[in-house]
């Protein structure tokens, strides 16, 4: 059994070809601009979309805890002190409003949506890409299904932070084709500060990727006021510069706040303080310092 | 009562373009050179126009000449009088010559087919949409001369004399309709014999048929002498057609005072000489002798879908090759004779339907489909230099009409796919995509040889036919959909409460979804029988009174059979009936399956209050139905094992079923056009939690909004339907802007397609979403359900976004910044 929040078909930015994405739920950092913000957490969540919802009060009924209130000025309320998170509402929402987001999902069955994809991944050169929260926070799992889509020849990509023991590393990458690896900040102090981690652990299996000479995409999130200043950039360049086999692409991925409904829908209110979105022309001119290096950069997805 | 035929004036899918002729990103006059330019902006602006030159030159004619002729002769010799007497137009900047009425944009009409009345003109020159203009004057001599002749001899009033009440009460209530009662049968694509044959050798083929007639043990000698004398004056007709341009030129030449465009019209006047009359020997002539050919068969009748070249660049590629290797010709050079010949087909509105009243609309599109790419006769790749030079007109000119599409079989080459996906990207829906691979099976399933299904392809919309060697007749639409209406409705029509169907049962005494199903079955073959027993009349009218004896010159094997077109002529002869609603009926199908019979949430009787009602009070209902039920399209098995059993039982009751024409055979088609709008008007609510009025499914698309697992599911829930059944099936697919930005978004689209088409799937076409169906979206979310945001290990609709998010993908869309 693994633990996703989502399986999603025709992903075309999740590495080579089209993909089919696997989303792991779980992750060790928190980093502030998360787009999928319901994947932090280990546990199950309830997911609440205020503008789906037909006030019908069915959930409020269904619910054996009698932890839901709906008013007409918010909607459906959870006390979350009686709530259980059976889904009980979930299952009872005509509208689809109220979702539970993780479950188990039995390898077979994610096997079976894998294979579905089969004739897009033969024509565009595309594969599977587990991804999360962190995959690697699920190595069991995800070992086993490396291995199965390895023995189907499906091209497999792990989406990862890095923040993971070195030992899991090394037992997952035979099985990996790709991985796409997050580099977010250099100074280990603002890395702390903005993601909730130290990232010696990161920068140090990202060296031993590069050691094993497996192919692998860096992945840099491009915050104004976090990691865009001139010091980030320079560093980040000079550490990949050192490494022993250099990333086949650096995908530059500029900060968006698309993800706001989402935290909405967690009861979360997002924080955007001191984040901000980068000019098109500070994105062009951090792409061109990275290419004079001679990597190859692709910019957004 | 007839004229309740209505057309939802709602903007159907692909109307945006179809009706385009707007560029919004490219005002700046659009156009290779100040001639396109000029040209192009004439065609845009010019309003369409009634012409009734070729009403009044056919009626004076039929006054004197009735009985006197036999009827294909008198066919023939009433076209021969209309090119000898029409008006002949030569524009300023023209290459291309010939227009169908005395100048671009002015529509005829065909009195003898459909007479409109003065009603209906007064309509046409004012309703709001597709407005056809025409002056008080002829409105008036419309009214003396032309309509009191051909009231009650036209072919519609004769159609509408005959056919029974039953078939009458079906019509009315939208259960299908009728193509032939206001245009002729057409849906016609040329093959490459134009190109190696004037008129001039026509005739003597004509003739040397005429020679081997054996009146002695032939009892249809006599028939077929004047079919063939027929055809052979038809011939006539167009060659007199082409010298009539000529001599309109040097008349010209000889007042122009610029001395270019004197020269200019000179050269016109050379190639009129010797084209229609003889085969072209050069780029230019091949297209003039195709643009003769194609004013000859829609002057001769309105046949539906105008005409089509079928494979224009591979017949073109010949000339293009010698004329560059010659020197004759420059690549810009046949670029801008491409765009003179696009403009030319602009020209031409559809002729307007009658019993139009102001509500309602039609479209100025007539349908002719350039058939781009694709193979070649001997199966080897069809793409040529002239197939790339076709796709940059498509995108420079940007234009209504013609209509084309892009063939795309496992021989063909990726750039050539990348080439027409970097056109499609533009968001003007153009060109469509269609595999050969699917369609050549399906044409050789239903009969054809293997060089004829391969020389064939699509025309109009999406329909398959053998190209200049098939009549394949399109007999209009089957609102499958209203069909389960009327089912649940035990044979009436819950819109008027008259009956329309048959009684099927009272659906509430059904115990199991196999009772309802087998109800649904016995209607739909009442309903489909009703409709073949009128056609089979309908096409008999037109075998007997309006041959068409030019059109018959062009196709094989009307010389050598001695018959006409439309009486089983051609060596393949064609009846689709096109069903549409795939999508809705399956969806309908599934939530009474699931809702009432399995986990019974609710009552057969309670469903059917609910949509009497069209769910008013009845949210929760419709919600529990929209987001809790099994829909086509999402790669369920349940689902579309019940879109398979209905597909596979329209085909059981349709396909090969005789039509009266030399072997010729009844096959199903799947494609809708903008009649799922229609359709869904004449409709209550139904039990997928569509609500009345609102269109149906598409083609054989899933139902708006229903299908939320992406493109992917979408492909493989089409491919359980076994395609090579049917004469076509569409596909509609919505994507933003956003998702091809980049040249690897482009090879990932062309990945798709591949996909789709490496699975059996027939054609898919690609609506780029504009602004305005983003913001039609953000107000209707539920009919957007499918609209994808795909970002880097994100993806989420966008109907789930965030307010300012949607807001700032409109923004972007609107700046065309992809």
């Amino acid at each position: 059994m693994a633990f996703l929040f989502d399986i999603k078909r025709y992903s075309i930015n999740d590495g080579p070809g089209v993909r089919i994405t696997i989303f792991f739920k779980g992750c060790p950092l928190a980093c502030r601009w998360c787009h999928n913000p319901e994947s932090v957490s280990f546990k199950t969540e309830k997911l609440y979309n205020r503008n789906k919802c037909i006030g019908c009060g069915s959930c409020v009924v269904a619910c054996p805890e009698k932890a839901l209130t709906l008013t007409a000025e918010e909607g459906i309320t959870t006390d979350f002190t009686l709530c259980t998170l059976c889904g009980k509402c979930a299952e009872v929402c005509p509208a689809n409003a109220v979702e539970m987001s993780g479950r188990d999902y039995s390898e077979n069955e994610i096997m079976e949506a894998i294979l579905k994809e089969t004739h897009i991944m033969d024509q565009s050169g595309g594969g599977v890409t587990f991804s999360g929260g962190e995959p690697l926070m699920h190595p069991r799992e995800l070992k086993s299904l490396l291995i199965r889509c390895g023995d189907s020849r499906i091209h497999r990509a792990v989406d990862t932070s890095g923040y993971v023991k070195s030992t899991i590393i090394e037992e997952i990458l035979p099985h990996t084709d790709l991985f796409l690896y997050d580099l977010k900040l250099m100074n280990s102090d603002c890395h702390r500060r903005w993601t909730g981690v130290d990232n010696g652990l990161i920068l140090h299996n990202l060296r031993s990727i590069a050691a094993h000479d497996k192919e692998y995409h860096i992945r840099i999130p491009l915050v104004e006021g976090v990691n865009c200043d001139e010091e980030n950039i320079g560093e980040t360049i000079s550490f990949l510069n050192g490494l022993n086999k250099r990333p086949s692409v650096v995908a530059l991925l500029p900060y968006h706040n698309i993800a706001m409904k989402k935290f909405e829908k967690l009861g979360k209110s997002y924080q955007e303080n001191g984040m901000g979105k980068l000019s098109d022309e500070r994105v062009e001119l951090i792409r061109e310092q990275f290419q004079q290096q001679g990597f190859n950069v692709s910019v957004g997805g | 009562m007839f004229e309740e035929l209505k057309t939802k004036n709602s903007v159907p899918e692909r109307e945006a373009f179809r009706e385009g002729n707007h560029d919004a990103d490219n005002a700046a006059r659009p156009g290779m050179n100040e001639r396109i330019r000029r040209l192009r902006e004439e065609s845009i602006s010019t309003p369409a126009t009634l012409s009734i030159e070729r009403a009044l030159i056919e009626t004076r004619f039929y006054k004197e000449n009735e009985g006197k002729l036999a009827i294909p002769v008198m066919r023939a010799m009433n076209f021969m009088e209309i090119c000898e007497k029409k008006q002949i137009y030569i524009g300023r900047d023209e290459l291309i010559v010939g227009e169908r009425g005395e100048k671009p944009k002015a529509v005829y009409t065909f009195p003898e087919l459909t007479c409109h009345s003065v009603e209906d003109l007064n309509v046409l020159n004012s309703r709001e949409q597709q407005r056809y203009l025409i002056g008080p004057e002829d409105i008036e001599t419309y009214a003396r001369e032309v309509i009191p002749y051909w009231s009650g001899r036209s072919q519609r009033d004769r159609i509408f004399a005959h056919v029974p009440a039953e078939w009458k009460a079906a019509y009315e209530a939208g259960l299908y309709t009728e193509f032939m009662e206001q245009r002729a049968p057409g849906h016609t694509c040329l093959d490459g014999k134009i190109y190696q044959k004037g008129m001039l050798d026509f005739k003597r083929e004509i003739a040397a048929a005429i020679d081997k007639l054996d009146y002695f043990n032939d009892s249809q000698a006599t028939d077929r002498e004047e079919q063939l004398r027929a055809m052979s004056l038809s011939c006539d007709a167009l060659i007199r057609l082409g010298e009539r341009h000529a001599e309109k030129a040097e008349e010209m030449a000889k007042q122009e005072k610029n001395p270019k465009r004197s020269e200019e019209l000179l050269q016109i006047a050379e190639v009129c000489r010797w084209v229609p009359a003889h085969a072209p020997r050069n780029f230019r002539e091949a297209i003039q002798m195709y643009w003769f050919v194609h004013l000859g068969v829609i002057t001769e009748l309105n046949g539906w879908d105008a005409f089509n070249p079928g494979h224009f660049d591979q017949h073109l590629s010949p000339f293009y090759t010698k004329d560059l290797e010659s020197g004759l010709l420059t690549r810009e050079e046949a670029k801008e004779l491409l765009c003179c010949f696009w403009i030319k087909v602009n020209n031409q509105p559809a002729p307007p339907k009658v019993g139009i009243t102001a509500s309602e609309s039609g479209t100025y599109n007539d349908f002719t489909n350039i058939n781009i790419g694709g193979v070649k006769p001997d199966g080897s790749d069809g793409v040529n230099e002239v197939s790339y030079l076709m796709l940059e007109v498509i995108e420079e000119l940007h234009i209504l009409q013609p209509g084309n599409s892009v063939h795309i079989s496992s021989v063909t080459p990726n750039r050539f796919l990348h080439a027409a996906i970097k056109v499609i990207r533009k968001g003007h829906g153009y060109p469509s995509v269609f595999n050969p691979d699917v369609y050549i099976p399906q044409m050789l399933r239903s009969g054809k040889s293997l060089s004829d299904a391969r020389e064939g392809g699509c025309s109009g919309c999406i329909e398959v036919g053998a190209f200049g060697k098939e009549a394949y007749l399109l007999t209009g639409y089957l609102n499958v959909p209203k069909i389960l209406e009327v089912t649940l409705n035990n044979g009436l029509n819950p819109v008027t409460g008259r009956k329309v169907g048959i009684e099927t049962g009272d659906p509430s005494s059904f115990t199991t979804y196999d009772e309802l199903y087998s109800a649904f079955h016995k209607q739909l073959q009442h309903v489909i029988d009703l409709k073949i027993r009128v056609n089979q009349y309908i096409d008999r009218m037109y075998a007997r009174y309006f041959p068409a004896t030019f059109l018959s010159v062009i196709t094989d094997d009307c010389i050598a059979k001695g018959r006409d077109y439309y009486n089983g002529g051609p060596r393949y002869n064609t009846t689709y009936i096109q069903c549409t609603g795939l999508g809705t009926v399956t969806d309908s199908l599934s939530s009474l399956k699931r809702h009432v019979f399995e986990e019974k949430i609710i009552t057969m009787d309670q469903m059917l209050h609910a949509i009497s009602l069209n769910f008013e009070g009845k949210e929760i209902l419709r919600q529990r139905i929209l987001n809790k039920t099994p829909f086509f399209g999402n790669d369920d098995n349940y689902a579309d094992e019940i879109a398979v059993k209905v597909y596979n039982d329209l085909f059981d009751l349709i396909d090969g079923r005789p039509n009266g024409k030399e072997g010729g055979k009844y096959h199903m088609n799947m494609l809708s056009t903008t009649c799922h709008n229609y359709f869904g008007n004449v409709m209550g609510a139904t039990p997928n939690g569509r609500l009345a009025r609102k269109a149906i499914s598409d083609g054989t698309s899933p139902s708006h909004g229903s299908d939320t697992h992406g493109p992917t599911a979408v492909i493989r829930s089409l491919s359980r339907l076994d395609q090579v059944k049917s004469g076509g099936t569409l596909l509609n697919l919505r994507f933003l802007p956003g998702l091809l930005r980049s040249e690897e978004s482009v090879a990932k689209l062309g990945a798709l397609i591949r996909s789709y088409f490496a699975q059996g799937g027939h054609h898919v076409q690609f609506n780029v979403v504009d602004n305005a169906t983003l913001l039609a979206a953000r107000e209707n979310p539920e009919d957007y359900r499918d609209l994808m945001v795909r970002v880097a290990g994100y993806s989420d609709y966008f109907n789930d976004l965030h307010e300012n998010f949607k807001q700032e993908i409109i923004d972007r869309t609107e700046n065309g910044s992809f």
